[in-house]
């Protein structure tokens, strides 16, 4: 048997106090992916720290159009918040793309950004991974590479982030807040992620014992026009094997302004800022929307078996965006 | 027959203790003093154990013992190698099972097994099949007793001489068996004597392996078998559970509880050969068939030979003058493949079925139509008539049901926005085989009456249905009769497998009920308990060999999107000609099931093998892909109300199998017919059609 302990902090600071404490100390959200990960031997938290019945459950509509979602709002939740589904569509529609009913009843929306990759190599114990056992190698290279990435990969390192839900907040630029041992501080969602790099264990630029109390949505009224397509291997619970965030602004047939961010193709939710740069201020067409997904996927890196990803992204970029310049 | 329960539906007799949680499964009995066992596999592809150091685990709390070859108990040198275990330093695929950890509790035994350190000299290895790997051989048999290779006429005269000829190749991966109960044993030794209850489809089988390893007399082994959660032939001959969970429980002298693992479900229980296969078809310029060749190769074990029959579906299903038939086997350093759902049958089938397709679209005839032109009503293998053949039948009722009629055959023709719609048809086969069995029935006092034997239920309606065919036997309501199977204590039954079950146990539960009558005054009730007992062997065994098999016809329609390559199938339809249908609640379960089970092979199911490591990096069900509930809109199944006296006395042929046979062949059909695209690699997933030129 190998013990943990667990315990129930009586407000967020009490949990940054005990996590920062703790050398071995894990926060404990939905445990959708961290019990599995305990199960397979690949996380070992000596502590486990339940942040689920902090006051941090309730989604607050702010008074200049924003969107504030407390850390451990479920998934399911989230996706059926009026206000979400009103004036964040994108969001919602990522949020259901994901995984099954059963999984987003528990899943908390802190716990689903800082949820793992699934790379088959970083969930085996008996494989390299340089993520899961720094200096051990990346097995994934030149292995079985399929699902892994094709942007911003490193010798170390071709994961993928495996979140629909930070690809639809990446678009909208979030912000995250977070509380570590000196105190909140906000960081943009699109500074959260590291890219892999020579030091791929690192995955984010919190400190660690950091918490995430809440993810906050500056207004965007165009996000109204927005919407979420995610490609998988069935139609049954997968993770994408491509997908595509969009908020479309259009000034008659012109791009006035547009958010794009991708899925599955890099070691986080990838912001697609020169496709944004492509289509902004031109006339839309389907040709442009593929020629400003070229654009992004000019410097990608295919590796062995997952080429595909790059027609695939270009595919769903051009259907996403002429369906909301569209609708 | 008189009361009619035979041809009822009816739910499961065991259906409410399994939906309400109360059915007990391999480890769930509650046994005193009980331990658990966790089996640790070996982290190499092949090698030499050099040193196990098991001071770690043995300090880890709750541990009570690890064994391994160096102080297991010694086991006799049985029939299967693989069977073998703890009793060499030697590891022959990865994920061998090469020690065994025993706690207290479970999450003990898992953290000692974690604990366990064992060194290997490891050395080279071999693991991908190919079509030119230098160990091809030829084997002396294919499973289980099918000659190697076939030849009729002479085909490469046929094939050069003919109009038409289509010469194609097709691969299959390796395919998992995932029952949603793993291999599991509670073993227990009481005075030399071993009880284990174990999740298998024979308990008849398990008993004489484990004694035989054992070195007991049979009655000294006692396999007890209630409930299986699934087992797709994967649980049809012993496995390693059972005889590391006996040996574990011998070692620490207490009772064992030992199940495996989701992930130890990918390799050491078998999985179906990843096959490479060779169809060449020659036709006359109508469609008849005059050459048929079909070449397999798929691989084995360094420890045992498994040599899936790949093409003997090709030898009776369809005729022509020059035929030949071949299988080629390669030992490669990886887990035994074995059994799963029509193992031969469904990747042959695959290929044969395929090659069809496009020798229809060849020739310019209807599938369907092509398929009808090359019955046999002879079996062109063994030359006898077909006891009988309802091929043509399920074809033309499924293209009614289905609405096939005017089929236009063009590929790329049918659009529904964005997805390309295409329909697919495939033939099907599978043997109908009986193997000798026996039964015991007793009338009792009361007016009710118990049948016991050692029948497997393997979550098929097995005990539902031999219940049924016992009350018509015995002429009474099915209400006043008690059914007994699952316990190797029972009169000897052979295993749930080759679609063969309730053919063989149904025909001895009948002639003991029979018998059993014949002791008995009609309508009187006995004043004490009347047994009868029957054994079918020598009825069985002088059953002229003639050819026996069920057919069928799978009908699907696909649509896949013309920008992103996902497939989608709308519709699956099945029409099976499979002699009598017992129970059809059950029986229809068993065809949607494998018809659903045939689509994930088509679609989504690849064990991906890491030949670095020599295992599949997939090996959980979160990255395995399996169809699921989103993935089968609209499943249909029927049957042709079908008699035949020639085959045992319930009249059956076996349903487990038949329904996956020919649904990939199908599939694959239609999405060629949606987008032109021939994938001859299965699964046909996104990422071989979106390259595509033009398809959107």
């Amino acid at each position: 048997m190998r013990p943990f302990r667990y315990h129930r902090p009586a407000d967020v600071a009490d949990a940054v106090a005990v996590l920062a404490g703790e050398p071995h100390a894990a926060y404990l959200g939905g445990g959708t992916n961290l019990v599995d990960l305990m199960k397979l031997g690949v996380q070992r938290p000596e502590l486990l720290v339940d942040v689920t019945r902090l006051p941090l459950d309730t989604v607050e509509e702010l008074p200049d159009g924003g969107l504030r979602i407390g850390a451990t709002v479920r998934n399911s939740d989230l996706a059926a918040h009026p206000a979400v589904r009103r004036d964040y569509p994108v969001l919602a529609r990522a949020l259901l793309a994901a995984a099954s009913g059963q999984l987003r009843n528990l899943a908390t929306t802190g716990g689903n950004l800082l949820q793992h990759t699934r790379c088959v190599y970083f969930q085996d114990t008996g494989k390299a991974c340089n993520k899961r056992d720094p200096g051990s190698g990346c097995a994934a290279l030149h292995g079985q590479n399929r699902d892994l990435a094709v942007l911003d990969w490193s010798e170390q390192c071709v994961a993928t982030h495996p979140s629909d839900l930070a690809v639809a907040l990446a678009a909208l630029d979030a912000v995250v807040e977070v509380h570590e041992s000196d105190g909140p501080r906000d960081v943009p969602l699109a500074a959260l992620y590291r890219s892999p790099g020579a030091h791929p264990e690192r995955e984010t630029t919190l400190a660690r014992g950091a918490l995430i109390t809440a993810v906050r949505l500056p207004p965007l009224p165009a996000a109204r026009r927005s919407a979420y397509l995610k490609v998988r291997d069935r139609a049954s619970f997968a993770f994408a094997a491509g997908s595509v965030a969009a908020v479309l602004d259009l000034d008659g047939d012109v791009v006035r302004d547009v958010r794009l961010a991708y899925g599955a193709v890099a070691h986080r939710p990838w912001r697609a800022y020169r496709a944004e740069e492509e289509l902004r201020g031109r006339l839309f067409s389907p040709e442009l929307a593929a020629r400003a997904a070229d654009a992004e996927l000019a410097e990608a890196r295919p590796l062995r078996h997952n080429g595909f990803k790059l027609p695939l992204t270009r595919a769903i970029t051009v259907r996403v965006l002429s369906e909301l310049a569209a609708s | 027959m008189s009361t009619g329960a035979v041809g009822r539906a009816h739910p499961r007799l065991e259906g409410r203790e399994k939906v309400t949680g109360t059915a007990r499964y391999a480890v769930e009995y509650p046994v005193d003093g009980v331990t658990y066992g966790w089996a640790v596999p070996a982290a190499v592809v092949r090698g030499r154990i050099t040193r196990v150091d098991t001071d770690e685990a043995l300090a880890s709390p709750g541990v009570l013992a690890v064994l391994h070859h160096g102080n297991a108990p010694r086991l006799a040198q049985g029939p299967e190698r693989e069977l073998w275990l703890l009793q060499e330093p030697a590891a022959h695929y990865r994920g061998q099972f090469v020690a065994v950890v025993v706690a207290t509790s479970l999450e003990a035994a898992r953290e000692g097994a974690r604990l366990v350190r064992i060194d290997y000299d490891a050395g080279p290895h071999s693991t991908v099949l190919a079509a030119d790997h230098p160990g091809l051989y030829k084997p002396e048999h294919v499973n289980p007793s099918y000659p190697t290779d076939t030849a009729e006429g002479d085909f490469d005269a046929g094939y050069a001489a003919a109009p038409v000829r289509v010469d194609v190749t097709y691969r299959t991966p390796a395919y998992h068996n995932n029952p949603m109960e793993p291999h599991a044993t509670t073993a227990q030794w009481h005075d030399g004597r071993l009880v284990v209850h174990d999740s298998n489809q024979g308990p008849v089988a398990v008993q004489a392996t484990l004694a035989e390893l054992f070195e007991l007399p049979q009655e000294s082994v006692r396999v007890i078998t209630e409930h299986v959660g699934g087992g797709f032939g994967s649980k049809g001959y012993t496995k390693a559970a059972v005889v590391l969970a006996a040996l574990a429980a011998r070692h620490v002298d207490r009772p064992v509880k030992l199940a495996l693992t989701r992930q130890q479900l990918f390799g050491p229980i078998g999985y179906r050969t990843p096959t490479i296969q060779r169809v060449r078809l020659a036709a006359d310029a109508h469609g008849r068939l005059t050459a048929i060749c079909h070449d397999a190769i798929s691989q084995t074990s360094t420890i045992r030979e498994f040599a899936e029959q790949t093409a003997v579906y090709t030898r009776s299903m369809y005729a022509a003058p020059h035929r030949r038939t071949t299988h080629r086997l390669v030992r490669l350093d990886v887990p035994t493949p074995f059994w799963m759902r029509a193992p031969g049958e469904c990747p042959g089938a695959y290929a044969l079925e395929s090659a069809m397709d496009e020798l229809a679209i060849a020739v310019g005839v209807d599938p369907v139509e092509l398929r009808i032109r090359n019955d046999a009503q002879v079996d062109p293998d063994q030359g006898e008539p077909f006891t009988s053949r309802n091929l043509v039948a399920c074809l033309r009722e499924g293209a009614q049901r289905f609405g096939w009629t005017g089929r236009d055959p063009t590929p790329r023709a049918r659009r529904d926005g964005r997805w390309l719609i295409g329909t697919g048809v495939a033939g099907s086969s599978y043997p109908a085989r009986a193997r000798p069995s026996s039964a015991a029935a007793t009338a009792r006092p009361d007016g009710t009456f118990l049948v016991r034997i050692d029948a497997t239920d393997i979550g098929t309606g097995a005990r539902t249905a031999l219940w049924q065919v016992a009350a018509d036997a015995l002429g009474v309501p099915p209400e006043r009769v008690e059914i007994r199977i699952g316990d190797s204590d029972l009169p000897v039954a052979p295993l749930a497998g080759g679609s063969m079950g309730t053919a063989s146990w149904s025909w001895a539960v009948i002639r003991a009920c029979e018998a059993l009558r014949g002791k008995l005054r009609e309508g009187a009730s006995p004043d004490t308990e009347v047994s009868a007992e029957a054994d079918t062997t020598d009825e069985v065994g002088g059953q002229p060999t003639r050819p026996r098999y069920a057919y069928g016809a799978q009908f699907v329609e696909v649509r896949v999107d013309a920008d992103t390559g996902e497939v989608r199938v709308n519709r699956l339809l099945g029409v099976f000609a499979a002699g009598r249908v017992v129970n059809p609640t059950t029986a229809r379960s068993q065809l949607i099931g494998g018809m659903t089970m045939g689509l994930s092979m088509a679609l989504h199911e690849e064990g991906l093998l890491d030949e670095r490591y020599g295992d599949w990096v997939n090996h959980d069900l979160a990255t395995y892909h399996i169809t699921g509930c989103a993935d089968v809109e609209a499943v249909e199944a029927y049957w042709l109300d079908e008699r035949d006296d020639e085959l045992n006395p319930a009249g059956v042929k076996g349903i487990g199998e038949i329904g996956i046979v020919g649904t990939a062949a199908a599939v694959a059909s239609a999405v060629h017919h949606a987008t032109g695209v021939r994938i001859r690699d299965l699964p046909i997933r996104l990422d071989k059609l979106i390259g595509v030129s033009g398809l959107a």
